[in-house]
């Protein structure tokens, strides 16, 4: 926890990632996500009509396909890492001290893993993986 | 003789006085009204304006138009000012809602009769016009302003010597180095205006300047003072900074060049500047 609470943090012995690096990820996830997002908004569009592809047939027979359920967890993967970033240095922003700093940083880290460990249990279930 | 002296006298008195009339009649004397920003919480005056008429020309500027109103209408006014000639950088304040230096500011270059002055936003405030700088310049302190260079030997005074650079070099910071600190990119940073903790585009803008400098020695140091939570990654790069500096520094460039550094993407490649000893140059 108390790596976690150093994760850009100002004091050099202590941080566990450099701002820089953490945007470097930040940077690199937003632009990744773009691009998977992308794709995902095409297979909605480009294969059948969207109305038609969110049927609950569709939708489960998405689940079976591995390469897609790649791209589904690429996208939860690098939407939350932003995004909850992004929410982490807004919140940054709005009052500063070193309780509030490091409450923020630990709580965004743990809703994201939360949302990550969510989302693949539901990619999992939707694909019946170890549940047949 | 003397009568045709005297003659000339006049004539030049007469042409003079014409001279005058027709400049009076070209620039006519006019007045407008100063909306001054009054409040000294600590003789627990509340914040109020006062309004205060003052004759102006076209070539009068807002500091010369607060000293007649502190000289002739009212004394008690709080401004900071010094060299009247845009070098100092100490009166700064915003005028009509933007963050300007009075002495650079014409009142023929604004709108309207009446103007605003207010002291700058994002320090805190002292008195009337006048605001604390000592968070901005502990924020400049921070960044090591400073060449570092542990070749020079400053010690020792015959072993003097001078650093050689191609104006190339010079160019990398040149426009950095024309920073007065009057604080203007400071009011008019919105990050600042959330984050006190922020070093705010001045800092940062010379971070960089002391940074590319190719005398300098000690980029990495410098960038890990600028590398954390409230460093050069809060900048939301609104250009309202470059926009309101009165030297032509674009700190918001300095910014996002000191970012491409820190992201690896520009590589510093400086080779630092060689020093040629003295004794041998003479």
């Amino acid at each position: 926890m108390e790596h976690l609470c150093s994760l850009g943090g100002n004091n050099k012995k202590m941080a566990m990632l450099r701002e820089s690096q953490i945007m470097k990820i930040h940077y690199i996830t937003g632009v990744a996500a773009l691009f998977v997002v992308a794709v995902h908004i095409m297979m909605r569009i480009a294969i059948m009509p969207y109305g038609m592809s969110l049927e609950y047939e569709n939708v489960i027979a998405n689940y079976q396909n591995i390469p897609y359920i790649v791209l589904l967890e690429s996208i939860l993967v690098l939407v939350s890492i932003h995004g909850f970033n992004g929410l982490r240095v807004i919140l940054l922003e709005l009052r500063q001290s070193k309780k509030w700093e490091d409450g923020v940083t630990v709580l965004t880290i743990a809703a994201m893993i939360a949302l990550i460990a969510y989302g693949t249990r539901t990619i999992i279930i939707a694909n019946g993986l170890g549940f047949e | 003789m003397t009568e045709q002296l005297i003659e000339k006298i006049e004539t030049m008195e007469k042409k003079h006085e014409k001279e005058k009339h027709q400049r009076e009649k070209e620039y006519p004397k006019s007045s407008l009204t100063l909306k001054i920003y009054r409040a000294n919480r600590r003789a627990g005056e509340s914040p109020h304006y006062d309004r205060i008429e003052v004759p102006v020309q076209r070539w009068t500027t807002v500091l010369d138009a607060l000293l007649y109103a502190k000289a002739y209408k009212d004394q008690s006014i709080g401004i900071r000012y010094s060299c009247r000639m845009a070098s100092c950088g100490s009166c700064g304040m915003k005028i009509n809602g933007i963050p300007r230096l009075a002495c650079y500011t014409k009142v023929s270059e604004l709108q309207g009769r009446e103007i605003t002055v207010e002291p700058l936003s994002n320090f805190p405030h002292i008195r009337d016009l006048v605001t604390d700088f000592s968070q901005f310049f502990a924020h400049h302190h921070n960044v090591e302003p400073y060449i570092q260079n542990d070749i020079a030997d400053m010690q020792e005074k015959n072993k003097l010597t001078e650093f050689i650079q191609t104006p190339e070099d010079v160019d990398k910071y040149l426009q950095f180095s024309y920073c007065i600190k009057c604080g203007l990119c400071y009011s008019a940073c919105p990050t600042v205006a959330t984050d006190t903790q922020f070093a705010g585009p001045q800092a940062l803008s010379q971070a960089y300047r002391y940074f590319i400098d190719n005398r300098d020695t000690a980029p990495k140091e410098r960038l890990n003072i600028v590398d954390n939570r409230h460093g050069i990654w809060r900048c939301h790069f609104a250009g309202s900074c470059s926009a309101v500096c009165p030297k032509g520094v674009d700190p918001a460039l300095g910014i996002q060049l000191l970012r491409g550094h820190l992201l690896g993407y520009s590589k510093n490649e400086k080779k630092v500047a060689e020093l040629e000893e003295r004794q041998k140059r003479d």
